[in-house]
């Protein structure tokens, strides 16, 4: 029978959250040692589940278990600059799969790739020449949380083609495996000075139809964005939102119109407004928004949710699953009309990924 | 043979590594080049590129704190600490 599982990142491992029905969940873990786990993906080509984790006394490696939780084995090999670089690994922020290809996003910003399942690892780009690159190794550029490289994203079909987030820098595009990239921010509003035309924004979060290549969403630090042209050209989309900040994205499987966001306080405390929990839905590509709370906490709720804290199944009565900085999961299996808890007390989450295995 | 004593956040990450053992060793260097002969992997546990210690990993030889070049005897007592931390 297929299992749905989520895989959780947390400040304290990662855990499986499982399911046969998606109504009762059965949770697994602490895996990795109880490492800060910045990001777990499943590998739909091969099953293997990998987490991105650094300890502050071991250092950052890439854990692999090939039995969906079993056992784990761990490598950091070839993951690192040279020594005379200048240049340290401090975090391995995410991770994306595809086609024997595992690429790690890391801080300071690079790209590392393994050709054989996470076992060894070379560098594959570090988007060296690109505007912002001359700065973005600055000290003085990588406040707190600073992740690198935040995000990867690989095109549905090519391999050779995907999106790369430079934290506070922005979106850059490569369609032939980083040979040589393209920004991709035009439309994009930023409320600071920037030094260069084409970079200097504040990706948090990007996101694409899978019914439609051509649809991207994103969470900017300073509003939602949307795309028809596939990243080549950015349109905001905030105004009905009740903040413009926030991390986590989701967009429904099968409408490309349909999306979720999580609304936070741009402060410092990054929180959901007012104490209030609500997940934030438009049907119509943005030009309306609604508030879905229905059995999330109506008050005294001071949570976030992080980047790659939200994720959808594709099911056709597809469920949306998103976990917390107090480490509780919510799941809707009702496109987010009502929410239910499935999991409380888990450390601090930073990710959160749906697999279904057979 | 140095009496080699390591910590116990070590010993989940190598299927079969004891939390103590003895190790043919002229520097602290050799000692970790021993463990990751036997436990491929376990220098970039314990080192940065350089290779340095980790910033938070602590290595005494004879109760002296010390360094990769750190100088070990037959009969020294190597202890690897993790730092210790809240949170």
């Amino acid at each position: 029978m297929p299992r749905t599982l989520l895989l959780i990142g947390t400040r304290k491992g990662a855990f499986f959250l499982e399911s046969t029905d998606r109504k009762t969940w059965e949770l697994r873990g602490p895996f990795c040692e109880g490492w800060p786990v910045y990001h777990v993906i499943h590998d739909p080509e091969n099953g293997a589940v990998y987490a991105a984790a650094a300890s502050e006394w071991h250092g950052q490696a890439i854990w692999r278990s090939a039995d969906v939780g079993e056992t784990w084995t761990h490598s950091s090999e070839g993951i690192g600059y040279d020594a005379d670089s200048g240049r340290k690994v401090s975090k391995v922020s995410t991770l994306a799969a595809k086609d024997g290809r595992l690429l790690v996003g890391v801080e300071a910003p690079g790209i590392f790739e393994s050709r054989d399942e996470g076992q060894t690892w070379s560098l594959l780009s570090t988007l060296d020449g690109q505007p912002g690159s001359e700065s973005w190794d600055d000290p003085a550029n990588q406040p707190p949380g600073h992740l690198g490289i935040s995000a990867l994203m690989f095109d549905g079909e090519d391999a050779d083609r995907f999106w790369a987030i430079v934290q506070g820098v922005g979106l850059f595009e490569t369609t032939d495996y980083s040979q040589s990239w393209t920004p991709r921010n035009r439309g994009l509003r930023a409320d600071w000075p920037r030094e260069h035309e084409e970079v200097g924004f504040c990706v948090h979060k990007l996101v694409r139809s899978p019914v439609d290549a051509n649809r991207m969403y994103q969470q900017n630090h300073v509003g939602m964005h949307r795309s028809d042209d596939a990243g080549q050209t950015w349109t905001e989309i905030t105004e009905g939102l009740p903040t413009e900040f926030g991390f986590a994205a989701a967009t429904h499987p099968h409408d490309r119109d349909t999306f979720y966001v999580v609304p936070l306080d741009p402060g410092h405390g990054r929180m959901m407004p007012e104490g209030h929990a609500a997940v934030w839905r438009t049907r119509d590509a943005g030009s309306s928004w609604e508030a879905l709370d229905s059995g999330l906490p109506h008050r005294d709720a001071y949570v976030g949710v992080l980047r790659e804290a939200m994720a959808f199944d594709d099911e056709d009565d597809p469920g949306l699953y998103f976990g917390t900085s107090t480490g509780q999961v919510f799941a809707s299996t009702d496109e987010g009309e009502t929410w239910s808890q499935i999991a409380d007390y888990l450390p601090a989450i930073s990710s959160v990924e749906v697999a279904v295995i057979e | 043979m140095a009496d080699v004593r390591l910590p116990s956040t070590l010993a989940p990450l190598f299927p079969g590594l004891p939390r103590r053992l003895d190790v043919q060793a002229g520097t602290v260097r050799d000692v970790i080049d021993h463990l990751d002969h036997e436990w491929p992997g376990i220098r970039d546990r314990l080192c940065e590129p350089g290779p340095i210690l980790r910033r938070h990993i602590h290595v005494y030889v004879n109760s002296e704190r010390a360094r990769l070049e750190t100088p070990v005897a037959n009969g020294s007592r190597v202890d690897v600490i993790a730092a210790i931390s809240g949170g």
